[in-house]
């Protein structure tokens, strides 16, 4: 494990080991039939702590830094990626615009609630006409008296059936756009003009939904405005910033699951009378697996540890969410491959990671937007 | 009620250990170590008693100073304090239990659990001499334990052959934990980070007057045979005569 992740952490993630083993591995096939998260784990999980773990101390956290946090999400991921999802949107884009730019009273109430699991966030950026393009969007909010009226609809939004806040990026104005013109709001629930749309149905990520989120001239107050007017673009792009880190970790620990089971069965599997770990072909693919693993591993660590120095790290963190994520995909396709018609079975759970990790190459900013920012950089200036 | 557990630091039993060239003992470098399950047993269980009755549980392991980490490991789980005697030489479990004795008389705890052996060495001996030292009563190996409401004794069921062994012994005694008696608690992250601040009295063993003297000394450890292929036999009667001529077990 890296040097520099701290002794804590380390113990902690000692104990997340065992959790995943003991606990969440025996859950992984009812959290994929049923697509719900067992109330008794989601409480074990409250008293691990790990709703809280980016929250600060002050607001009842643990405050770790960026790198610990990572090999925490990491190792969490080596199980359902329903229970890492849980985890890493309170911990992560659903509480940082309040931890970042909240007022004093935003962080008193709602940190403490994300902190131990009590109340569950969102963020909501993506609508249907804006994805990639976060700063085309559509939703606007326009002042009233004290307050804002929002107007418009999010799509794909996670967690948004069961949060109880949300991080709600709009516009605030139609000609300053991502310059000036979007405002992050901390909407409530309960809000009157706000309502859950169609949950979608996906690919794979069961246990974890999205949903789109309508907003019908639903009145926010003042107090709920999450830093400046107009802050609003730059408060999205740092959330998703760490965001993208936090989705390498998950990455690398959901390929190293997978490259332990496909070691398993390479050993375990005997064909033309000997174990097919004996063939170069699978050799290769063992091999180039843990290659990138290594690789990946070693940019999050660095990436990680210069953010928590005060680094700008924007380049290197889409440089480590591109390569772990897309390394991350190749190597749940050979695994795959690799376990020969079980693989495509769900009697294997190489199936259900393979449909998993598919999105990961999506959210938090996709691999061809990743190379965007990074060539946008290499010719700047 | 105040518990005194110990607490050894010992090599990941699930690591793939390698033996040291000279023989004597395993390679450490790049090994994990970790409490010894049966200690973070005994650690539950003081908890448990604790959880119940109030008090306090103290913790206490002996090595050099990266036997901390594994106090702080218990002291993560809900110990209240450790004893750190720092000491790194080698040793046997009559200098262990020697150690102890000292603690026990300057802590003078209700109860001292310990595990019933350390899952490096095997030895499981620390408990039996240490009550033998300090002329207390004790019950090893125990997979069940209560307080009686008087707080003057412990009922200890043991897992004996066929059945079930139930000990009462009179406070302060001496316990071993065996397997069954719980599952440990996890260690969460806001425990982990209050453990930092919680205190450990550092001892040496000069200070406790214990001269360390090892009577038992490891001469020679080797890895286990490597496991044969076995035969497929034709018949009945060919198994009996490789039982009888080559095995030589009937
Ligand atoms: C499982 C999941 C969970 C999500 N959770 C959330 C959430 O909680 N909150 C939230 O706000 N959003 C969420 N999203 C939305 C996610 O952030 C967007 O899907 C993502 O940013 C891509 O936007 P889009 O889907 O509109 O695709 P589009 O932007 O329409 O992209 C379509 C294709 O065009 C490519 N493309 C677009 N622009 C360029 C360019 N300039 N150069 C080259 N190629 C380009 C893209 O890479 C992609 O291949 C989630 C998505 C998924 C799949
Ligand atoms: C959707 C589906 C439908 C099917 N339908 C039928 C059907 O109707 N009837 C039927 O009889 N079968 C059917 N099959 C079985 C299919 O033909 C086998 O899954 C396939 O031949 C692979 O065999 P296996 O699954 O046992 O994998 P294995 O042979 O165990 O292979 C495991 C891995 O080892 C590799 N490997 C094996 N030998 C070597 C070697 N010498 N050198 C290098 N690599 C090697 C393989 O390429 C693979 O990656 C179906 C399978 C699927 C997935």
């Amino acid at each position: 494990m890296d040097e520099r992740i701290t002794q804590e952490a380390r113990h902690f993630i000692d104990t997340i080991k065992r959790f995943v083993k003991d606990e969440c591995m025996p859950a992984e096939d009812a959290i994929e039939q049923t697509g719900r998260l067992p109330d008794g784990l989601i409480g074990k999980m409250k008293d691990l702590g790990l709703f809280g773990l980016r929250v600060p101390a002050a607001y009842g956290g643990s405050g770790m830094n960026l790198l610990d946090y990572c090999y925490v999400i990491k190792e969490l991921s080596k199980t359902h990626d329903a229970l890492r999802a849980v985890i890493s949107v309170n911990n992560g884009i659903g509480s940082m615009a309040i931890v970042h730019d909240g007022t004093e009273e935003q962080k008193k109430h709602y940190l403490p609630l994300l902190a131990s699991g009590d109340y569950i966030a969102a963020f909501a950026l993506t609508e249907p006409g804006a994805g990639s393009d976060a700063s085309s969007i559509a939703t606007t909010a326009v002042k009233e008296n004290n307050g804002w009226i929002l107007n418009g609809m999010k799509h794909f939004i996670t967690n948004a059936p069961i949060a109880d806040i949300f991080t709600v990026i709009a516009l605030t104005d139609k000609e300053k756009r991502a310059k000036g013109g979007i405002t992050a709001f901390l909407v409530e629930k309960s809000l009157k003009g706000m309502r859950i749309g169609n949950i979608h149905n996906t690919m794979g990520g069961k246990g974890w939904l999205q949903a789109e989120v309508i907003f019908e001239d639903c009145f926010v107050p003042d107090k709920n405005l999450i830093g400046a007017i107009g802050n609003g673009f730059k408060i999205a792009m740092k959330t998703l910033n760490e965001g993208r880190l936090s989705a390498a970790a998950s990455a690398i620990g959901i390929g190293e699951r997978l490259l332990s089971m496909g070691i398993e069965y390479a050993k375990l599997r005997k064909q033309f009378g000997k174990p097919i770990a004996e063939f170069e072909a699978i050799q290769w693919m063992l091999a180039d697996s843990a290659t990138e693993l290594y690789a990946a591993d070693r940019m999050l660590a660095d990436t990680a540890y210069r953010f928590d120095q005060g680094e700008d790290i924007r380049t290197q963190s889409s440089m480590t969410k591109l390569f772990a994520t897309e390394s991350a995909f190749k190597i749940a396709d050979r695994m795959l491959q690799l376990h020969g018609g079980m693989g495509f079975m769900k009697e294997t759970k190489v199936e259900r990671m393979f449909r998993d990790i598919r999105a990961y190459r999506i959210f938090e900013g996709t691999s061809e937007i990743q190379r965007f920012m990074i060539a946008r950089e290499l010719l700047r200036g | 009620m105040k518990i005194l557990v110990t607490v050894k630091r010992v090599s990941d039993p699930e690591a793939k250990l390698k033996i040291k060239p000279d023989g004597l003992w395993i390679q450490t470098e790049g090994v994990k170590f970790v409490v010894n399950p049966f200690d973070e047993i005994a650690v539950e269980e003081a908890l448990r008693i604790k959880e119940k009755q109030t008090g306090e549980v103290v913790v206490v392991s002996v090595g050099d100073k990266v036997v901390t980490e594994q106090i702080r490991a218990a002291l993560a789980m809900g110990a209240d304090r450790g004893i750190f005697v720092n000491y790194a030489g080698s040793y046997d479990s009559y200098d262990i239990a020697n150690i102890l004795a000292k603690i026990v008389e300057q802590e003078k705890p209700d109860i001292i659990i310990l595990g019933k052996q350390a899952v490096d060495d095997d030895m499981g001996q620390a408990g039996f001499m240490l009550a033998e030292l300090l002329g207390y009563p004790q019950a090893a190996f125990a997979s069940k334990v209560e307080i009686t409401d008087d707080k003057k004794k412990a009922k200890v069921t043991r897992e004996i052959d066929g059945g079930l062994e139930v000990k009462e012994v009179e406070l302060p005694c001496i316990i071993t934990a065996d397997l069954r008696l719980n599952t440990p608690r996890y260690a969460s992250l806001p425990n982990i980070m209050k453990a930092k601040q919680k205190p450990v009295k550092e001892l040496t063993v000069e200070s406790l007057g214990v001269a360390v003297k090892p009577r038992v000394t490891v001469k020679k450890l080797s890895e286990p045979p490597k496991r044969k292929g076995g035969v497929k036999v034709e018949s009945v009667q060919d198994l009996v005569s490789k039982l009888k001529t080559e095995a030589k077990v009937i």
